[in-house]
C-alpha cells in the first residue's frame, strides 16, 4: 500500500522538486553545459576566473538595480552614468594623479545623478523609466562633451593595480565584488532600510500610513545605485586603462537582464538578491561563451534579450502550475 | 446634442494645441531675431522636413502612450528597417520591394512588442527596451560594419524630393495626421485605445478587447517606424548599422511636448505634430547658433524631463480637484 503510493507519487514528487528549482539555475546550468560542449576552453580555470572578473562590474550595477526594481522602479541611466563617471575619473587622474581624488570625483558624479533620479521619482512622482531615460541622455551628452568624443588614456600604476592586483592570492576585483554583494545582502535582509524596500514595492501606502518617510528611502535607493555605479567606474577605468565616452553605453540592459533572469519581479516588491548573483553569472557566462565562439558583441546583446524572454517564460510557466 | 458635444471637444482640442502653437511661434520670433539664416525658405522647409520625419515616428508612438504604454524600440526599429530596405533595394533594384520590406520589418518588430506586452504581460518599457537591444544587435550583425548607399532616384524623392516647392515628407505628414486624427477620434478602435489608457479595468469590464487593441497599437507604432525609416533612408541615401539610434528620445519628447500624458488616456495626434515642430525648431535654432551637436541629446533629455514634470503636475492637480 505504502509502496504503491510512493511509486505513484514519485514522478510528481520529482516534478514538484524540479519546479522548485528557480528558472535562473536551469538557465545557468544549460549555458554552462552547452558552452562546455561547444567550446574547448569554457570550463578551464583561467576562463572561469575571467568570467568572474568580467562579471564584477555587472554585479555592481545589478545589485542596486535589484533594489530599485523591487521598489517598482528602474534605472536605465546606469550605463551612461558609468561611462560618464569613468571619463571623469580618467580625466582627474590624468590631470592630478591622485587616485583617491579621482575616485571621489567619480563617486560624487554617481551620487549627484542617483540623488537627482531619486528626487524626481520620489518627490515629483515622475515615472522612473522616463526620469532615468532623461538623465541617461544627459549623462551620455556630458560624457561626449567632456571628452570631445576621444578616449582619455591613463598610464597609472596604482589604477592598473586595482583590476590586476591580488590580495592573499585572491584577485582584488573579485574581493570588491564579494564585498559589494555581502554589503547589499546585509542592507536588504538585515536592516530596517531593507525591510522598507520590500514594503516600498509591496505596499507603499501602508508604509507611509505607518508614519515612515517613504520618499527619503526611495531617494536613498537611487542614490545607492549612483554610488555603486561610481565605484564600478573605478574597476571599469582600471580594466581599460582609459575613459572612453561610449565605454559602458547599454550596460544597464545587461544589469536589468541579470535581475529579471534572477527572478526579481517588476511588481509587488518580490526580489531575490542571490538570484541576481546567479543572473549576473548567467549573463557573464553567456557573453563569455559567445566571445569564445567569436560571436560579435552586438549579437550577444540580442542573445541576452532572448535569455530574458526565456527566463520569463520559465517562471511564467511555473507560476501557472 | 451630438454635434454640440463634438464642437466642445474640438474647441478643447484647439485650446490645448493653441498654447503649443503659440509657443512654436514664439520660438520662431526669437530665432528670427537671433539668426539671419532662420527666416529663409530653405531653412523653414528644412525644419518642416525634419519635423515631418519626427512626426511620422512619434504619431504611432502617441497611440502606444495613449494606452499608458511606451515604445522605446522605435529608434532601433528605424535602424533595422532602413538597413533591410536598403539591402533589398541594392539586391533587386526594386524600390517598391525594398520599401515594402522596410515597413514589413517595422510591423514585425511592433507585433513582437505587442505580443510581449499584451500576451506575456511584460511592463511595456521593459519589453520594448529589451527589443531595442535585440533589434540593435540584429542590425549590427546584418550590416557587419558595411555601408549601403546610392538608391534609385524614384525612392530618394520620398525623402529629398519636392512637389510645388514643398518637401514630399511634409505631404506624408499631413496624410498621416489626417489618418491618425480620424482613427483616434472618429473610430471605435480609437475610442477603445483612449479607454484602455484612461482606466484599463473599466475598459475591460465594458468589453474592450484589450489584448487585441494593445497588439494593434504596438504594431502600428512599429509600422510607422518602418515608414519613417524609409523617409530617413531616402534623405540620407546611405544606411549604416547605427542609423536611427538618435531618434528614440526625440520621438518620445515630441509626443510629450504635444500634450500626450505618459499615464495614458490623454493626448492627440495633432498635438504630437506641434510637439515635433517645437522640438525641431529648438534643435534647428541650436544648429543655426552653431552650438555643438553634442549638446542636442542633453537638451532633449532636459526637455523630456520638463515635459514629464508638467504632465505629472497637471495630473496631480486634477486628482486633487476630484
Amino acid at each position: 500500500m505504502n509502496d504503491s503510493t510512493i511509486a505513484l507519487n514519485s514522478p510528481s514528487a520529482l516534478w514538484a522538486g524540479l519546479s522548485r528549482v528557480p528558472g535562473v539555475a536551469w538557465i545557468l546550468g544549460f549555458l554552462v553545459i552547452g558552452f562546455a560542449f561547444a567550446t574547448g576552453d569554457f570550463l578551464s580555470g583561467p576562463n572561469l576566473l575571467n568570467i568572474g572578473l568580467q562579471s564584477v562590474i555587472l554585479l555592481m550595477l545589478a545589485l542596486p538595480m535589484t533594489l530599485i526594481i523591487m521598489t517598482e522602479g528602474v534605472d536605465i541611466s546606469m550605463g551612461a552614468l558609468l561611462t560618464l563617471a569613468s571619463v571623469v575619473l580618467a580625466w582627474v587622474l590624468a590631470h592630478d594623479g591622485s587616485l583617491m581624488l579621482a575616485l571621489a570625483a567619480s563617486l560624487a558624479i554617481g551620487l549627484v545623478f542617483g540623488l537627482a533620479n531619486g528626487m524626481l521619482v520620489a518627490w515629483l512622482k515622475m515615472p522612473p523609466f522616463v526620469v532615468t531615460l532623461g538623465t541617461m541622455g544627459m549623462a551620455e551628452g556630458l560624457a561626449l562633451l567632456f571628452t570631445d568624443g576621444q578616449s582619455i588614456v591613463v598610464a597609472n600604476d596604482t589604477l592598473a593595480a586595482v583590476y590586476g592586483g591580488s590580495l592573499l592570492g585572491i584577485p582584488q576585483t573579485l574581493l570588491i565584488g564579494a564585498i559589494a554583494y555581502v554589503f547589499t545582502h546585509w542592507l536588504l535582509y538585515h536592516t530596517r532600510f531593507g525591510t522598507y524596500i520590500f514594503a516600498l514595492g509591496g505596499n507603499p501606502d501602508a508604509l507611509s500610513l505607518a508614519g515612515i518617510r517613504t520618499n527619503a528611502y526611495l531617494i536613498a535607493v537611487y542614490a545607492f545605485g549612483g554610488l555603486m555605479t561610481g565605484l564600478a567606474a573605478l574597476i571599469l577605468t582600471s580594466r581599460m586603462s582609459s575613459g572612453h565616452p561610449t565605454a559602458a553605453i547599454g550596460m544597464e540592459f545587461d544589469a536589468i537582464a541579470a535581475v529579471v533572469v534572477g527572478g526579481t519581479s517588476f511588481e509587488h516588491g518580490n526580489g531575490w538578491l542571490f538570484g541576481t548573483l546567479l543572473g549576473v553569472l548567467a549573463v557573464g557566462a553567456l557573453r563569455n561563451g559567445l566571445n569564445l565562439l567569436t560571436v560579435p558583441s552586438s549579437v550577444q546583446v540580442s542573445c541576452i534579450g532572448l535569455l530574458v524572454i526565456v527566463a520569463l517564460l520559465i517562471d511564467g510557466f511555473k507560476g501557472k502550475k | 446634442m451630438k454635434s454640440t458635444l463634438r464642437i466642445a471637444a474640438l474647441a478643447a482640442e484647439l485650446k490645448t494645441i493653441g498654447y503649443r502653437l503659440a509657443a512654436a511661434l514664439a520660438i520662431c520670433v526669437v530665432l528670427t531675431f537671433l539668426s539671419d539664416a532662420f527666416l529663409t525658405t530653405n531653412n523653414l522647409m528644412n525644419v518642416l522636413r525634419q519635423a515631418s520625419l519626427l512626426f511620422l515616428l512619434a504619431s504611432g508612438l502617441t497611440l502606444v502612450i495613449l494606452t499608458a504604454g511606451l515604445d522605446l524600440s522605435v529608434g532601433a526599429n528605424i535602424g533595422l528597417s532602413a538597413c533591410i530596405a536598403a539591402s533589398i533595394m541594392k539586391l533587386t533594384g526594386s524600390a517598391l520591394l525594398g520599401a515594402a520590406c522596410g515597413v514589413g520589418i517595422g510591423l514585425t518588430i511592433g507585433l513582437a512588442n505587442g505580443l510581449l506586452v499584451a500576451l506575456m504581460r511584460m511592463p511595456p518599457f521593459i519589453a520594448t527596451y529589451g527589443m531595442l537591444w535585440v533589434v540593435h544587435g540584429i542590425t549590427y550583425w546584418f550590416m557587419a560594419g558595411t555601408t549601403l548607399y546610392g538608391f534609385p532616384p524614384a525612392f530618394r524623392a520620398l525623402g529629398s524630393g519636392y512637389f510645388l516647392g514643398v518637401p514630399i515628407p511634409v505631404y506624408l505628414m499631413f496624410v498621416f495626421l489626417t489618418l491618425g486624427a480620424f482613427f483616434s477620434q472618429r473610430t471605435t478602435y480609437g475610442q477603445e485605445i483612449y479607454a484602455i489608457g484612461a482606466n484599463r479595468e473599466a475598459a475591460r469590464l465594458s468589453g474592450v478587447p484589450i489584448v487585441k487593441r494593445l497588439i494593434l497599437v504596438y504594431a502600428v507604432s512599429g509600422a510607422m517606424a518602418g515608414l519613417a525609416s524609409l523617409v530617413f533612408l531616402a534623405r540620407m541615401n546611405s544606411a549604416e548599422g547605427d542609423i536611427g539610434e538618435a531618434f528614440t528620445l526625440p520621438a518620445i519628447a515630441a509626443a510629450l511636448i504635444g500634450g500626450t500624458s505618459l499615464f495614458g488616456g490623454i493626448g492627440t495626434v495633432s498635438g504630437t505634430l506641434v510637439g515635433a515642430l517645437i522640438l525641431t525648431l529648438v534643435l534647428n535654432g541650436m544648429n543655426l547658433l552653431t552650438i555643438d551637436a553634442s549638446w542636442q541629446p542633453l537638451v532633449t533629455g532636459v526637455i523630456v524631463l520638463l515635459a514629464v514634470f508638467f504632465d505629472t503636475l497637471t495630473r496631480r492637480g486634477e486628482e486633487a480637484r476630484k
